[in-house]
């Protein structure tokens, strides 16, 4: 067998876990690995300028590309700054595999130079950690790494590996395990047959159904079998934040989004629904808005590979537990088999109804955001821009905040995996190393990232990421020179007191800012050069480009959710405007 | 409700850290905990009591499942069952009350396992009820210090919490 240090090991383990990039920042306790690194071309490191970004990159790598992502931080400092990204990576139940550093065995404990104690810090915001006590041990928990982190709900893994492991003078056998097994880990895939005929029952005697499907569908690619059931029983689908893009956004049997920015027939839908069938989504409290007045007619049905989202919030009527796809694929066995069909007056009347709530307050007609009337650009109007001139087909990261939601309403994503945001967790910050994730993992594709002027600043160091590998990052720079989110609650419940959501004159010029990064920087002040300057930006293959648009400061996001006591058809339509 | 929450699991390092980590994230509480390795000495055993209404107790018992560490959870409350606890109290005995902790032991079945010339160390083994009711009966004499063991548990019959 092969003798290798534990440095190697780490290194060449990876590559058999199937990495081929690895993000992170060398420091003290990591040294050995890196030099590992530096010895080998199977796995590319890549050199952020923060690890926050190192974990968020490999976040957007995951989430873009359904692979486990990779991160390699060293102890102390390095661990603490990958936090963040964890936490974000938690939230959304992202497959990761953090590597960090920690200080030699003999000196845990002893408050060394750089020590934190990773796996305790980290601890409720991981699927799984683990602390390598030997080099003979650092295969085998990394393979067990990859696969908790990615079967099941997936989730982060951190492997903390103390310096002295991973000692280049101490070589030791390796062999990477053809098969993990874990004895305590055994995820449930297949759904319990008796809940899957209930449901198909409870279904097919619906008169008002809805689809309310999450993130779930994406993270167990099960967006082909939701879109075939949702043809099949014929019903409205609406898809959460995080499972935007499980069936398509153009498509007429999508109602929108749900929830707090929900669009009004999707929360309308949902309140007069007398069967939900929930797939992947975990009634989350943007979704839901007062749990006690959520949805009061409705027979819930409930699919979720993980027990613990189920009946968490909101009772389900019908659990399964079980993977999205393999549940969903057999309730479509059971569905054409049967030879049934909903009843198909009720459903006309259900769509006759849904197709009223459309017309009159739905967001894609121009009457729901006042014209722009020349100069003045709205937010809205930059991601139908965006939406154009990439002809629908870009990934899209997005930052939190008021242009997250424009981007999640505006932008209409037909495919899973192009839409990347930080919707549990709610990270600012997250956008810019989310594309380079992106970007790197396709190198051909449109790579969009959709940003305030408040978020890009929290990871901005990261354009010099992207000038060193070369990641033609295309940044949309919503600019309404005040966190706009922030404001619009101030306006909203605040009596419009602006507690410390502006800048008073003190951002950068982003175009001078791009310059000095190498980069090329677009402004946009005017509604007629708008599209214009769009096409520009993307005819720019090579280049990043920073877009910084001068949107409406004044406007708001809508529909929004009243709170709090409000239920889901509570929603403001405009700032006067209230059903 | 009280429910006694017995739990399998690996006998690693930080499995324990994990288990009560879960309770205080999520605001659910403990009330007592004893954790051992089992004849299988990969394995430990943790009892723990905790109270909540049903929809709390399920999700804890899920939550707990859901750790990788975690081999096999059951809510021994759910059925017929044991439950046993420990205690060691250390009581002043001179004078009087000498003899009459003495035969207070003796009727809750107890043992005197350490005496000095002003002491009893008494040992006495229950469900937690009798252990209370213990403390109440020698109200009167001075105690100077109690510690019990928390509750563990068993079914009742032949069904087993094993691999």
């Amino acid at each position: 067998m092969e003798l290798l240090s534990g440095g190697e090991i780490v290194i060449r383990a990876l590559k058999d876990a199937g990495v081929k990039y690895i993000w992170g920042y060398p420091g003290g306790a990591a040294l050995h690995i890196y030099d590992a690194l530096f010895q080998q071309t199977d796995v590319q490191h890549i050199l952020v300028r923060h690890e926050q970004a190192a974990v968020h990159a490999a976040d957007g790598h995951s989430r873009s590309t359904g692979e486990v992502g990779a991160v390699l931080v060293t102890s102390g400092p390095g661990a603490t700054n990958a936090i963040t990204g964890i936490a974000t990576a938690y939230m959304d139940s992202i497959p990761l595999v953090v590597i960090s550093g920690q200080v030699p065995r003999e000196k845990i404990g002893e408050d060394a130079f750089q020590e934190t104690d990773m796996v305790g810090i980290s601890r409720p915001i991981v699927k799984h950690s683990f602390l390598v006590k030997d080099a003979t041990e650092i295969a085998g928990v990394i393979a067990k790494a990859f696969y908790i982190a990615g079967s099941g709900r997936p989730g982060p893994v951190v492997v903390d590996i103390p310096k002295d492991v991973t000692d280049p003078n101490h070589r030791v056998p390796y062999e990477y395990p053809e098969k993990v097994k874990i004895r305590s880990y055994q995820p449930t895939s297949k759904g319990h047959s008796g809940q899957i005929k209930r449901a198909i029952k409870t279904l097919l005697g619906a008169k008002r159904p809805i689809i309310y499907s999450g993130g779930g569908v994406i993270l167990g690619e099960a967006s082909s079998q939701l879109t075939e059931l949702a043809r099949l029983i014929d019903a409205p689908v609406t898809n959460t934040l995080m499972g935007l893009g499980a069936f398509p956004g153009s498509d007429p049997q999508f109602v929108g989004m749900l929830g707090m920015h929900g669009t009004f027939e999707a929360n309308t839908a949902m309140h007069h629904a007398d069967v939900i069938l929930a797939v992947g989504a975990r009634f989350d409290d943007r979704v839901t808005n007062t749990t006690g007045k959520f949805c009061p007619s409705a027979t819930i049905i409930h699919i979720d590979v993980d027990p613990t989202s189920i009946a968490k919030t909101i009772k389900a009527d019908i659990p399964i537990v079980g993977a999205c796809d393999v549940v969903l694929q057999e309730m479509i066995d059971q569905l054409q088999d049967s030879g049934k069909r909903l009843d198909d007056e009720a459903m006309a009347d259900w769509w006759k109804q849904i197709n009223e709530w459309r017309d009159r307050h739905g967001i894609y007609t121009q009457s729901r955001y006042e014209a722009s009337g020349g100069t003045i650009i709205k937010p809205q109007d930059v991601i139908k821009s965006l939406y154009r001139a990439t002809g629908g087909d870009a990934f899209v990261t997005s930052d939190v905040g008021q242009h997250q939601m424009f981007a999640a309403q505006y932008y209409l994503f037909d495919q899973p995996r192009r839409w990347i945001n930080s919707g549990g967790l709610g990270t600012m910050g997250f956008g810019l190393p989310a594309a380079m994730g992106v970007q790197l993992a396709h190198p051909d594709a449109m790579v969009a990232c959709v940003t305030g002027e408040g978020s890009i600043q929290m990871c901005i160091q990261e354009l010099s990421t992207c000038t060193q590998y070369g990641l033609p990052i295309k940044i949309i720079n919503l600019n309404n020179q005040a966190l706009g989110m922030v404001r619009q609650w101030q306006d909203m419940q605040y009596s419009s007191r602006y507690s410390s959501s502006l800048y008073e004159d003190s951002l950068p010029d982003f175009i001078k800012l791009a310059e000095a990064y190498g980069h090329v920087g677009i402004k946009v002040t005017h509604f007629d050069e708008l599209d214009e300057k769009m096409e520009e930006c993307f005819s720019l293959k090579d280049r990043v480009v920073f877009m910084d648009i001068y949107v409406d400061r004044s406007e708001h996001v809508y529909p929004m959710l009243v709170a709090p006591n409000g239920s889901m058809r509570d929603m403001w339509l405009s700032k006067t405007e209230r059903t | 409700m009280r429910r006694i929450i017995s739990v399998l699991m690996e006998n690693e390092p930080g499995a324990l850290s994990r288990v009560v980590g879960l309770f205080s994230q999520r605001g659910y509480n403990i009330d007592t905990l004893t954790v051992a390795p089992t004849d299988d000495q990969t394995l430990s055993r943790l009892t723990l009591t905790t109270h909540g209404n049903d929809q709390v107790i399920e999700q804890i018992t899920k939550h707990l499942h859901k750790l990788i560490d975690v081999v096999k959870v059951v809510d021994l409350t759910e059925g017929p069952h044991i439950e046993r606890e420990l205690m060691l109290l250390k009581v002043k005995a001179s004078g009087p009350h000498r003899a009459e902790i003495k035969r207070c032991v003796d009727i809750f079945r107890g043992q005197i396992i350490d005496v000095s010339t002003h002491a009893y160390t008494v040992q006495i083994v229950g469900n937690s009820d009798k252990l209370d009711a213990f403390i109440q009966a020698i109200a009167g004499a001075e105690i100077l210090e109690v510690v019990r063991s928390g509750v563990s548990g068993l079914s009742r019959g032949e069904k087993a919490l094993r691999l």
